[in-house]
């Protein structure tokens, strides 16, 4: 029998304390009863011998002083099973679309513990997105976390969408299963994302995870934990190779800024928690694959900037964690190129393990760094044009310039349901990289020049 | 032997716990709850004690009982470290996955070195000889190397018995007359240096293979140097280089707070790899720390001190040791985040006041020194620091660079371009080139400063040029300069780019580096000639000769093809009429 205590001596924004208790586990889950015979869910914050402060997740509207407060003895724990395919959850796991309570063939901790790094296994499988930007300059492998870094008003969504759709591992059958989790996306936003999975069919392979705008912003701190732990379980019990849409951060971490004001700490910068490299970290570091098991957690976190800046706390401490980013382009944006990915800021830190012979094709490394180099330069020089005109420049680098250009308008852009294979976009590289002198392709081996270079193959 | 004492813990808040009834000394290890989880006495205060604990503390209660071991955070120093991977807090990785399974879990503790496994001792004193501590008593073969086995820096005495064979790191090996035990295993508590008997000046350079450190940013065997750079400039590429290609014995990896994913490339490329020197796997001079960014914070803060702990452990010994530890930052930023649990008074950007000199206490702690021993030894220090927003203004970055004599600036506008190593050559510095000089002309090239000196001078010439060829456009400049601007792009394109996944560019010997860049000066004296005679630049720019410099760099016949295209050279100039 659980005991119900009715000594709460304070209630401060999203925490409740109480006094007088048995001694209570650290994290443990609260549940309170109002007066009104509603129950709110809680966990322990802080346990001590006098007082024990509790965190509401479904926020402390309603609740009075006179109100119950149980311990129940045990951290949260999510039921899964293998029919949470298919269903949509709120925020904190409870079932929206009308569908039969789940039953768990499991209950897990949501805290995850870290995965070993001795137990990691090193992920090199190529995923074909079939976005140039992305296949060719960015590639993504299986067991990485690659967030979007946005800024508002860009199409962010539509890039999450696209991945989500195209997303394989060349040459096999296996389909990706989803989990998405939304913390305080407005409700336009997330049906559009229920649309388009309904409409492709992904939606059948999908767990959903809704915190929306008008949900409690304590909650938005339980929804990725409890889809990563969905994904853990589909993916090391059930061998299935997940990907984790997390949208969006910056909600997340306002919602960490508002528990810490709340519990009076000291802030680090900008009033974020000073363990929020902590805590971000616990989140994205459930991506990956584990020796031994043939699933995989490929995590895409979606973050939009305030103010563009990368330097903010969220993007910059996101960005030390996860293995690169993709960055969205305003300047893209507005020339009407989609996706608009920035592709000189962005990053795929793992590329390196999933390119070359055996994964896609042996002059990948070379043809990327040719056209990033290329690229630089041609951005440069476009700054020189509008000082000195184009006239002024050298044959030469009028052909960096023009590169510049075909690169944004043929490379980048592509249209939102153009599947590109790796092959096209390496093919299409080395058509735009054939424009300029022969010799100024520094970084390609000669044999792959001989090999691959439209007008001086070999033939 | 202190008795161990027990209390009650009285508060749980996250990775801090107080508790009561124990009176443990600061810096004491304690086993908190019924989990028995690590932890560290953090502060004293009245009869409570507050106890940063190394593990997730859910589900800990008021009322758990606390455990004083009596001892401060140490580690085991003796044969089987190489190779090993360790948590923040010495527990072997592999062991710790035998016992738990594939997640990391609470309340497991596994001793750092292997207690069954045997190891062949020869004794090198004999019985009688009077020996101080720190001492080398004997060898056991270990992984690359000879691992010296010392007595510990307490001990001393007459030897009255050692003997030769197989031990484990536990058993006895022999006796002093001091009463004692002479085993090839001690413990060493990680917040405190080793001792060693005087510290030499670094005047040997730290050999890495990478061409724009060792030519224009060398590293003394025992100096320090930062590595700061915003996220994706190849920070953790350029450490991983490092330890692979630096000439030092031994070679100690912290992964402070890092990507889990990017420690597992370092765990299954390290055995790949093999050591150019020995032939043997690289593991085999390595000793890794892991402790990834969602693994306990308390653990992290532990790490870094785990690793300069073994790091001085083989110094001791005679070896030359370099330790990688990406990232200080990460580890700073552990100090903030217990500080902040412990509503410290924060100092800049909620840092602890303290963090300046917790800083300088670490690398305080490398160096080149003579040892108890006898032996010279050193320890170079690599420190990787993640200013946040790139800004290097934070104090991590400003409070690490008043320490460190050497700055390997990584840029990501050079990231932007694919110019790697992303190494500024304007803003980086090292202070160690005076002193390295006399080795430099001893043992690779008379002129080496000489070369260095000018392309310095040339890249620096280059970045003023710039400036004006922004406003005017480079056609605006006489023929000499633009020459420059050609000399500057070869520096930078064929010698300071590098490619770290190219089997043959990934390491340039310094014998290689000099002809390499000598190559380049002699084209560049050509060509001044060249235009003296009013040669146009385009003609001498598309020289064949100019081309082949850039791509010999990945050529298996690179060191025969820089001599062939040098004395190719000068016959394609001659054609010119120089």
């Amino acid at each position: 029998m659980v005991k119900e205590y009715h000594t709460i001596s304070q209630i401060a924004g999203p925490l409740v304390f109480v006094e007088k208790t048995e001694p209570v586990g650290y994290g443990e889950l609260v549940l309170i009863a109002l007066p009104d015979g509603s129950t709110k869910r809680g966990q322990v914050l802080d346990s001590s011998d006098e007082v024990v402060v509790v965190q509401v997740f479904e926020g402390t509207g309603g609740i009075d002083k006179a109100s119950g407060v149980k311990f129940l003895g045990e951290t949260v724990k999510m039921p899964v099973s293998k029919d949470m395919l298919g269903r949509i959850l709120s925020g904190s796991g409870d079932p929206l679309d009308k569908g039969p309570p789940i039953i768990p063939e499991k209950r897990l901790e949501i805290i995850g513990a870290a995965i070993n790094p001795w137990a990691r296994d090193n992920p090199r499988e190529f995923i074909q997105t079939g976005i140039s930007s992305i296949d060719g300059m960015n590639t993504l492998v299986r067991g990485q976390k690659l967030p979007i870094f946005s800024g508002s008003g860009l199409p962010h969504n539509d890039i999450a969408l696209q991945i989500a759709r195209q997303s394989k591992v060349v040459g096999k059958k296996e389909e990706f299963a989803v989990v998405f989790a939304a913390m305080g996306i407005t409700s336009e936003e997330a049906q559009y994302f229920m649309q388009d999975f309904e409409r492709t069919g992904a939606l059948k392979r999908a767990v959903v995870f809704l915190n929306l705008a008008d949900d409690p912003a304590i909650e938005r701190l339980l929804t990725p934990k409890l889809a990563l732990t969905t994904a853990e379980y589909l993916a090391f019990d059930l061998n299935m190779h997940v990907l984790v849409i997390l949208t969006d951060i910056t909600n997340y971490c306002e919602a960490l800024r508002q528990i810490g004001a709340a519990r009076e700490e000291v802030p680090a910068r900008r009033g974020y928690p000073g363990y929020m490299y902590t805590d971000l970290a616990s989140m994205y570091e459930r991506a990956g694959r584990i020796k031994g098991k043939t699933g995989s957690i490929t995590q895409f976190p979606i973050l939009s900037m305030p103010g563009d800046d990368i330097t903010h706390p969220i993007p910059d401490l996101t960005g030390y964690i996860t293995e690169g980013q993709i960055v969205a382009s305003r300047d893209l944006h507005r020339k009407g190129v989609f996706p608009p990915i920035a592709v000189e800021r962005s990053l795929s830190r793992l590329m390196g393990q999933g390119i070359g012979p055996g994964h896609t094709r042996e002059d990948h490394r070379a043809v990327s760094d040719q056209l990033y180099a290329a690229y630089a330069e041609g951005r440069d020089l476009r700054g020189l044009v509008a000082i000195v005109g184009k006239e002024a420049l050298s044959e030469r680098d009028r052909k960096f310039l023009d590169f510049a250009d075909s690169f944004e308008d043929r490379f980048v852009r592509q249209g939102k349901d153009e599947d590109r294979t790796i092959a096209q976009t390496l093919d299409l590289g080395w058509e735009l990289l054939s424009a300029l002198p022969v010799d100024s392709l520094t970084k390609i081996d000669r044999k792959f020049i001989e090999k691959y270079h439209p007008t001086m193959k070999k033939k | 032997m202190a008795e161990k004492k027990k209390g009650q813990i009285t508060r749980v808040a996250g990775p801090v716990v107080t508790a009561q009834g124990v009176s443990p000394r600061m810096y004491d290890v304690v086993f908190v709850g019924d989990l028995k989880l690590m932890g560290e006495v953090i502060k004293l205060v009245g009869d409570k004690t507050v106890i940063q604990v190394y593990e997730d503390t859910s589900g800990i209660r008021p009322g758990e009982e606390v455990v004083d071991t009596g001892a401060p955070l140490q580690v085991e120093l003796g044969p089987g470290l190489l190779s090993s991977v360790y948590d923040g807090v010495q527990r072997p990785l592999p062991v710790l996955r035998d016992k738990q399974g594939d997640f990391v879990s609470r309340g497991v503790t596994a001793p750092g070195l292997d207690r069954q496994k045997k190891w062949k001792f020869t004794p090198t004193v004999k019985k009688g000889a009077d020996l101080q501590g720190g001492a080398i008593i004997g060898e056991v073969p270990e992984g690359n190397i000879v691992h010296k086995v010392l007595l510990p820096a307490d001990a001393k005495g007459k030897v009255t018995s050692i003997s030769e064979g197989e031990f484990a790191v536990e058993d006895s090996i022999g006796e002093l007359d001091s009463g004692h035990e002479m085993r090839l295993m001690q413990r060493w508590p990680v917040r405190h240096s080793r001792p060693y008997v005087d510290k030499l000046l670094p005047d040997i350079p730290l050999v890495t293979g990478q061409r724009v450190l060792d030519m224009l940013f060398p590293l003394a065997k025992g100096g320090t140097a930062a590595i700061p750079g915003g996220f994706g400039t190849g920070k953790t590429v350029t450490s991983q280089q490092l330890s692979k290609w630096s000439d030092a014995q031994i070679v100690v990896y912290v992964g402070c707070g890092e990507r889990g994913n990017e420690m597992t490339e370092v765990l299954t490329s390290f055995p790949e790899l093999e050591d150019p020197k020995t032939g043997k796997p690289l593991m085999g001079r390595t000793v890794l720390v892991a402790n990834t960014s969602n693994m306990p914070v308390a653990a992290r803060e532990a790490s870094v001190y785990t690793g300069i702990t073994v790091a001085e452990y083989y110094r001791d010994m005679g070896y030359d040791v370099s330790l990688m530890a990406d990232s200080t930052s990460r580890w700073a930023e552990a100090m903030r985040e217990i500080s902040s649990r412990l509503e410290e008074m924060p100092g800049e950007e909620g840092y602890p006041a303290y963090l300046a000199s917790r800083l300088s206490e670490f690398y305080e702690r490398c160096g080149r020194v003579k040892t108890l021993s006898g032996e010279t030894g050193s320890i170079s220090v690599i420190g990787a620091v993640s200013p946040s927003g790139g800004d290097f203004s934070e104090p991590v970055t400003q409070n690490t660079l008043r320490i460190v004599k050497v700055f390997w600036a990584l840029d990501s506008k050079l990231r932007e371009r694919r110019h790697f190593p992303a190494i500024n050559w304007l803003t980086s510095y090292s202070l160690y080139s005076p002193i390295l000089e006399d080795w430099y002309v001893k043992n690779v090239a008379e002129d080496w400063n000489k070369l260095r000196l000018w392309a310095m001078e040339t890249l620096q010439k280059e970045s003023e040029l710039q400036e004006i060829v922004q406003l005017v456009g480079s056609d605006a400049l006489p023929e000499e300069q633009r020459l420059t601007l050609e000399v500057a792009r070869m520096i930078r394109e064929f010698f300071l780019q590098q490619s770290a996944y190219h089997p043959v560019d990934t390491y340039s010997p310094l014998k290689r580096q000099y002809d390499y860049m000598s190559a380049i000066r002699k084209f560049s004296e050509l060509a001044k000639k060249a235009i003296a005679l009013e040669v146009p630049l385009d003609r001498i720019a598309s020289l064949k000769c100019r081309a082949d410099l850039g791509k010999l760099k990945f050529e298996e016949t690179i060191d025969q093809d820089i001599k062939t295209v040098s004395a190719s050279m000068d016959k394609q100039f001659a054609e010119l009429g120089v």
